[in-house]
């Protein structure tokens, strides 16, 4: 208090800057969707209840806390359509963020291990498909993955396959639309650990002893592990909740908890009923982040 | 013993080492006619050079002379397009560097940010397949020995300067290699720092009988450390002999001018030792180097060598300059005179600062007199 004290306001204030903004649009709207998480559907305007009433006074605030319920909470753990559309969720994007990581890593070590020169344009490659619409590169998947597509003409041009292949609608066209689009998200932050490793690490490993290939795995790998997880976790997260790539590419079959949501909301227009995804999902996706982050900072208190 | 003629006394009271000047001694490692090149650069020029067991030997150049390469491909990093490396009588060519018996400290020291000081000191020992025992025991040894104690678990971040040079050293010699590599040791170190981590370096590589090889741009670093200095130039060793020698006898311009500081006056030879037109008129030397008559030739006079005072109105008619004081550098422990030479040429000469006070014998301005023995000049033809 006294360090603070002693700072002149401006530098108190803008301090705060960050908090407040964090307070107001996300703290905020996140007690909004847990307050409607804890509602009834209704035919109302807006469609759930109780509504809060600030000219009710004390009694009304009463009356509201006591009207909400864990109902929707219930129904959720109970049908096992959320369940699996939860599993299917990150199954999924558990899976492409492993591919990405596959591809991703040899892509980014190949752009940092190239002359200085080349690099930017290397990097320019990566980020270019960015320049186009998000939607728009995905209904170009579309037409390439089409039954009468380039896909399935040009393997069967080649002679790969005798009759054309249905790949959209499959969980395959879902995988190849997430690693397509998801792929500079893992490729920066593993190019931007790996740039600025020295060198002379590697000569130094061979130095004592260690053959190149193994010194992948000792001294490479753990140097861009915080790329890594960085990269996964900025993969994994969005894909989890990814809506417009399995809508467009995916079949109806598979419901990805994105889906569902729209479902939810839009079709059923059962707000309490979205809302509840939403918590769980952001708690299933919290909870192992702050468990990481808490081991992390255990293993490097335990190295001091 | 052979040498003790060509060998000046200084070396020779330092320590009673020379392996070089015997004629039955087997080098440890042998450096045949080695080459190369990078593109149209020659970064190493067909050299050779013995280097003994135990011995501490320095490659001293200015950046860009090759003494880098050389030691990179020594540690196994860069491939010579010609010549052969032996070490204890057998190429080494064919051995990659993670199966060399030799070991490099880095100039950036490439510790591994990821491990502790212990785990960057093991590294190697793990790849040797030991227990863990005597990995424990070793890395346990070789902090005690370069003073880290206790700082095992610590990372390389969190360590000063000097502290990861160490981790540097021990990590390089736990391995126990047969030959030591330093690239810059301590280039990153403040002056104080590397002035006490010059002595500790000399005197680990004395406990342990060690054959250090050290690369430096630094020649105080070089002339401290070793026993014998290689000067480099272009790919090619100019020079090799033991500090003094390099010191008071150079054999070349270029290394005079490159080892501490020094006059170099022109002239030509005519009588047995009697050297003519120089800027400081006619000089006297004891040994002229195998110069004949009418030779262009180069003195090397060293600044400590030669005796400032005010100027007499007679003096002997050689090794006698006079001129005014034109400059003075005042370094604390001694001084150094300009002196402007009545032909125009500008003379150093050091003076020891031996009484304490703050008046100078000699002013700027002053008329002096400089004179040298016979015995100072160095005769260089090349």
């Amino acid at each position: 208090m006294s360090a603070t004290g002693k700072r002149p306001l401006g530098a108190r204030l803008i301090v705060w800057v960050p908090y407040l903004w964090l307070a107001l649009f996300f703290l905020v709207p996140l007690a909004i969707v847990l307050k409607i998480s804890l509602s009834q559907n209704a035919l109302a305007q807006p469609p759930y209840l109780p509504v809060f009433d600030i000219s009710a006074g004390w009694q009304g605030a009463r009356e509201f806390f006591g009207a909400l319920s864990f109902e929707t909470y219930t129904l959720l753990f109970s049908d096992s359509l959320y369940f699996f559309s939860y599993l299917k969720s990150l199954e999924i994007a558990g899976l492409a963020t492993l591919i990405l990581l596959l591809i991703g890593f040899p892509i980014a070590y190949g752009i940092a291990r190239s002359p200085r020169r080349v690099q930017p344009i290397l990097f320019l490659l990566v980020i270019l498909p960015f320049w186009t619409s998000f939607l728009i590169r995905i209904y170009a998947w579309i037409n390439i993955l089409q039954r009468d597509g380039l896909l399935n003409d040009v393997l069967l041009a080649l002679g790969v396959i005798a009759q054309p292949v249905v790949w959209l609608s499959t969980d395959t066209a879902i995988y190849i639309g997430l690693v397509y689009s998801y792929l500079p998200f893992m490729v920066l932050p593993i190019y931007a650990t790996l740039e600025k490793m020295d060198e002379a690490l590697l000569e130094a490993a061979a130095d004592l002893g260690c053959p190149r290939a193994k010194a992948f795995w000792l001294v490479t790998l753990p140097i861009a592990r915080p790329g890594v997880v960085a990269g996964a976790l900025l993969c994994f997260i969005p894909m989890v909740g990814e809506f417009v790539i399995p809508d467009l590419l995916g079949g109806s079959q598979t419901a990805m908890i994105g889906q569902t949501l729209w479902v939810e909301f839009f079709s059923n227009k059962d707000w309490p009923v979205a809302a509840a995804i939403t918590v769980v999902l952001l708690c299933l996706l919290v909870v192992p982040i702050v468990l990481y982050e808490h081991l992390q900072k255990r293993a490097l208190e335990g190295a001091r | 013993m052979a040498s003790a003629g060509m060998e000046p006394q200084a070396s020779g009271t330092r320590r009673n080492f020379a392996p070089w000047a015997d004629a039955n001694a087997r080098p440890l490692l042998r450096i045949e006619d080695v080459s190369r090149r990078f593109g149209p650069i020659v970064a190493v020029d067909t050299l050779s050079l013995d280097i003994y067991e135990r011995e501490f030997f320095a490659l001293l150049g200015p950046s860009g002379c090759g003494k880098t390469t050389l030691l990179r491909m020594l540690a196994g990093f860069e491939a010579p397009d010609e010549g052969r490396i032996l070490l204890g009588g057998e190429d080494i060519a064919p051995v990659p560097p993670h199966r060399r018996p030799v070991n490099m400290m880095f100039q950036s020291y490439a510790l591994f940010p990821h491990l502790s000081v212990e785990g960057n000191i093991a590294f190697g020992l793990r790849q040797e397949n030991l227990s863990k025992e005597e990995i424990a025991a070793r890395v346990a040894e070789i902090l005690t020995l370069v003073k880290l104690d206790g700082f095992g678990p610590r990372r390389p971040d969190q360590l000063s300067g000097g502290q990861r040079q160490r981790v540097a050293l021990a990590r390089s010699l736990v391995k126990r290699p047969r030959v030591l590599l330093l690239d810059e040791p301590l280039a990153a170190l403040d002056k104080k720092l590397r002035a006490e981590t010059q002595f500790e370096l000399m005197e680990l590589q004395r406990k342990l009988g060690t054959t250090f090889i050290v690369v430096t741009h630094d020649q105080e670093e070089a002339m401290i450390l070793a026993h014998r200095i290689g000067v480099m130039d272009h790919g090619r060793l100019v020079q090799v002999a033991p500090p003094a020698e390099i010191y008071e006898r150079p054999n070349s311009r270029w290394v005079a001018d490159f080892i501490g500081d020094v006059n170099l006056l022109e002239g030509r030879m005519s009588d047995a030792g009697v050297i003519e037109n120089t800027p400081a008129g006619r000089l006297r030397v004891a040994d002229a180097a195998g110069a004949k008559f009418g030779d262009t030739v180069s003195v090397a006079l060293r600044p400590e060598k030669i005796h400032l005072a005010p100027a007499a109105s007679a003096g002997a008619p050689d090794n006698n300059a006079t001129g005014t004081v034109w400059d003075i550098g005042y370094l604390g422990d001694m001084s150094i005179y300009k002196v402007k030479l009545d032909s125009g040429f500008v003379m150093k000469a050091a003076v020891a600062n031996v009484a304490r006070g703050t008046n100078p014998p000699v002013s700027l301005g002053d008329k002096v007199s400089l004179t040298w023995a016979r015995e100072s000049g160095v005769v260089l033809t090349k």
